[in-house]
């Protein structure tokens, strides 16, 4: 950032007592880096090949678009692939992730299937949300993962209301919000961070600070350019992590989700990160130079993963092509899978729009 | 029965579901310790304690937002807005969130959720504190609108509306809340969502009316049967689902239908069953359908001009007459 490098002030977590220091890193280092010796082999595998298969998706994704097979917005993920990753990796099964509508990475990071995933984006019956949804709108109830929200920061307030009714219910069970940094100027973002911590509900909010709301970079669109300094309204305790770093995102989300478990309090992530592509397919990135574009590449997230991984003898050569090679048939398989998969029924225009359709007759319409 | 003010009878409603089901909660503005700003939630904190009966800060988009995210994880919110042209600031979250999630998800994500707060107008409180939004939230496909005419109305919609898995809107009258009426002790008393009443027989003419309007259109009706003319009152209640199907019946029975309401005629629910009745029972019609709305005007301040900017019973009369050719 131009500014606001040095000295952050802390926020202490008044309830807790423990100490949310924000620190602002430059743009390529954490304070925090991520820690390979609190890892086990098969995690750290798992991360990498969560990345790569993510960023071959989104790759593909934008083929398929190119071609005219997805319709509609399609906003990729590539370059941001280890907030998602990295977040979600802290989570289990029955916790909540609730997210914007650049998501197609976070949905895979959080089970969905890449089929049901390309499935949805092709508008097919298969599809996570059964061609309803589309890019925008994943859904699959079974993991908890509840959306794809297309309203910026709309989700905010729908992930504060999780974590609220964990707390109510008794469950232990977290919500990561996940929403970018333009989100933070809505209204929405502030009044639901003051009743998280007015209500102390255990939820983590990931702000993915990829310097842009669209083609309107953070510098031209907030007073402040730290996100995570906006905690100290709230009280909410913050960090402030390298969103390039897919361990220092997994232990930052750990340390967050411990104090949602065991506290319910919440915490504000801020990840900078960057994204690579248009703000979505029909974005040409005029308003930002290829040499910007390429200086964050140099600080890839699957880059820097990879050679940890090599240096720390977690992955040799070989092993990294096997994974590719795998991947590309995963990526093809959902691609094939959606191609040929049926179209929904007509008669699916009329259902789920209530839950109990009693007194409405549809059959008028049209 | 017991004769009860509609804000009494809504008030058993919201403490008979509370009691019913601890997935109900209810949150607003004043709803908790202040006893509620127009007194409907009165004794419910005592009752059920603050974590059922939740006092929130004044963020209408936030609290709405959370009460649909707390419906998504399955439970039951009762959000108040304090009066629902504060609702307008929510409109995110109950358009885009509440209305849309199930068919985002391809039915998926139920939000069982009711919105509910006084609406239309009240005494001089101008033009910010006096608007009825019933078409704007009956447009939306996914959500349901109601509005009780009668405190028996009121008691068994509210359970109706709590009980059902989608986002219902309900919109009391400011003006009707110190309204008396029975209401049948059952506590498992409810009226089905969709379903109108006939609230009062005749033969010549149908007066449609909802809300505020539903006691004055019975007054008319009073004063045009010394003049030999026979109206049939109908409130729908529901606005969506709208019961058409017995709006029509009495229309084919009648041939002639004025619609009372008091929010603004243009692109109104007025307007919507008036084409309704056109599309279904053209033949029938022995006069056009005819309107009597509320002033095309924001609401004045003035207690001369807010009387001339709502139909009253004067007006309704006048247009029966209108329809009937005397």
């Amino acid at each position: 950032m131009a500014n606001h490098t040095t000295n952050r002030q802390a926020t202490t977590d008044s309830s807790s007592g423990v100490a949310g220091v924000i620190e602002a890193p430059s743009d390529s280092q954490s304070k925090h880096p991520g820690s390979i010796l609190d890892e086990d082999r098969d995690t750290l595998v798992k991360l990498y090949r969560q990345m790569l298969l993510i960023r071959r998706f989104e790759e593909k994704c934008a083929e398929s678009y190119n071609l005219g097979k997805i319709g509609g917005f399609c906003h990729l993920y590539i370059g941001q692939e280890a907030v998602g990753v990295g977040a979600i990796s802290a989570i289990r099964k029955d916790d909540y992730v609730v997210t914007s509508y650049r998501e197609h990475g976070q949905a895979i990071a959080k089970g969905i299937s890449p089929k049901a995933v390309m499935a949805e984006l092709y508008g097919k019956a298969t599809g996570c949300s059964h061609g309803k949804g589309g890019s925008m709108h994943l859904f699959d109830t079974s993991l908890n993962f509840l959306g794809g929200h297309a309203i910026v920061g709309g989700q905010i307030p729908l992930g504060t209301g999780l974590a609220f009714a964990s707390k109510y219910k008794g469950t232990d069970q977290v919500t990561l919000c996940f929403f970018g940094e333009a989100a933070v100027n809505q209204g929405a973002f502030h009044e639901s961070l003051n009743m998280a911590q007015l209500w102390k509900v255990p939820c983590i909010y990931i702000c993915e600070n990829n310097r842009y709301g669209m083609g309107t970079s953070l510098e031209r669109a907030m007073s402040i350019h730290d996100v995570s300094q906006k905690a100290c309204a709230y009280d909410i305790a913050a960090e402030f992590v390298d969103g390039m770093d897919v361990l220092a995102m997994r232990q930052a989300t750990e340390h967050a989700v411990k104090r949602a478990r065991e506290q319910s309090l919440p915490t504000l992530i801020e990840a900078r990160t960057y994204r690579y592509m248009g703000h979505s397919m029909s974005d040409p990135g005029k308003y930002r130079t290829r040499a910007e574009v390429e200086k964050y590449q140099e600080r890839d997230p699957l880059k820097l993963f990879r050679t940890t991984l090599q240096e720390n003898d977690i992955l040799a050569e070989n092993d990294f092509a096997r994974m590719e090679n795998e991947i590309k048939g995963e990526v093809e398989a959902a691609v094939k899978f959606a191609e040929e998969s049926p179209e929904p029924d007509p008669r699916e225009l009329y259902t789920d729009v209530y839950a109990n359709p009693e007194g409405f007759d549809f059959t008028k319409s049209n | 029965m017991a004769v009860l003010t509609i804000r009494d009878a809504l008030n058993a409603a919201l403490r008979e579901e509370l009691a019913r089901d601890p997935d109900v909660f209810l949150m607003g503005e004043e709803v908790a310790e202040y006893q509620g700003a127009y007194k409907v939630t009165r004794g419910l904190l005592e009752e059920f304690g603050p974590k059922r009966v939740i006092d929130t800060p004044i963020t209408e988009l936030g609290f709405a937002g959370l009460g649909v995210g707390a419906a998504m994880a399955g439970l039951r919110p009762i959000v108040e807005f304090m009066t629902f042209n504060f609702s307008i600031l929510a409109t995110d979250q109950i358009i885009n969130s509440a209305a849309k999630m199930l068919y985002m998800s391809g039915g998926q994500v139920k939000i069982p959720i009711v919105f509910r707060g006084p609406g239309g107008s009240a005494y001089q409180v101008s033009s910010q504190h006096s608007q009825a939004l019933e078409s704007w939230y009956a447009y939306f496909p996914g959500l349901k609108v109601v509005m009780p005419s009668t405190a028996a109305d009121a008691k068994g919609l509210l359970k109706s509306a709590i009980r059902d898995d989608d986002p219902v809107i309900f919109i009391e009258q400011e003006r009707m809340y110190g309204m008396k009426g029975e209401v049948p002790d059952d506590g498992d008393f409810t009226i089905p969502l969709g379903v109108a009443e006939v609230k009062r027989e005749g033969t010549d003419a149908t007066i449609v009316a909802r809300s505020l309007m539903v006691p004055l259109a019975l007054k008319a009706a009073e004063e045009l049967e010394k003049d030999g003319v026979s109206c049939e009152v109908i409130d729908p209640r529901t606005i969506r689902p709208l019961d058409i199907e017995t709006i029509v019946e009495s229309v084919k029975k009648t041939n002639r239908v004025v619609i009372a309401e008091e929010s603004h005629p243009f692109c109104g629910v007025g307007a919507e069953i008036s084409t309704e009745i056109q599309e279904r029972a053209f033949d029938y019609l022995d006069a056009p359908v005819r309107r009597v709305s509320g002033a095309d005007v924001p609401m004045p301040y003035a207690k001369s001009l807010e009387n001339l900017a709502l139909p009253g019973v004067e007006q309704i009369a006048a247009a029966v007459r209108e329809v009937a050719y005397i």
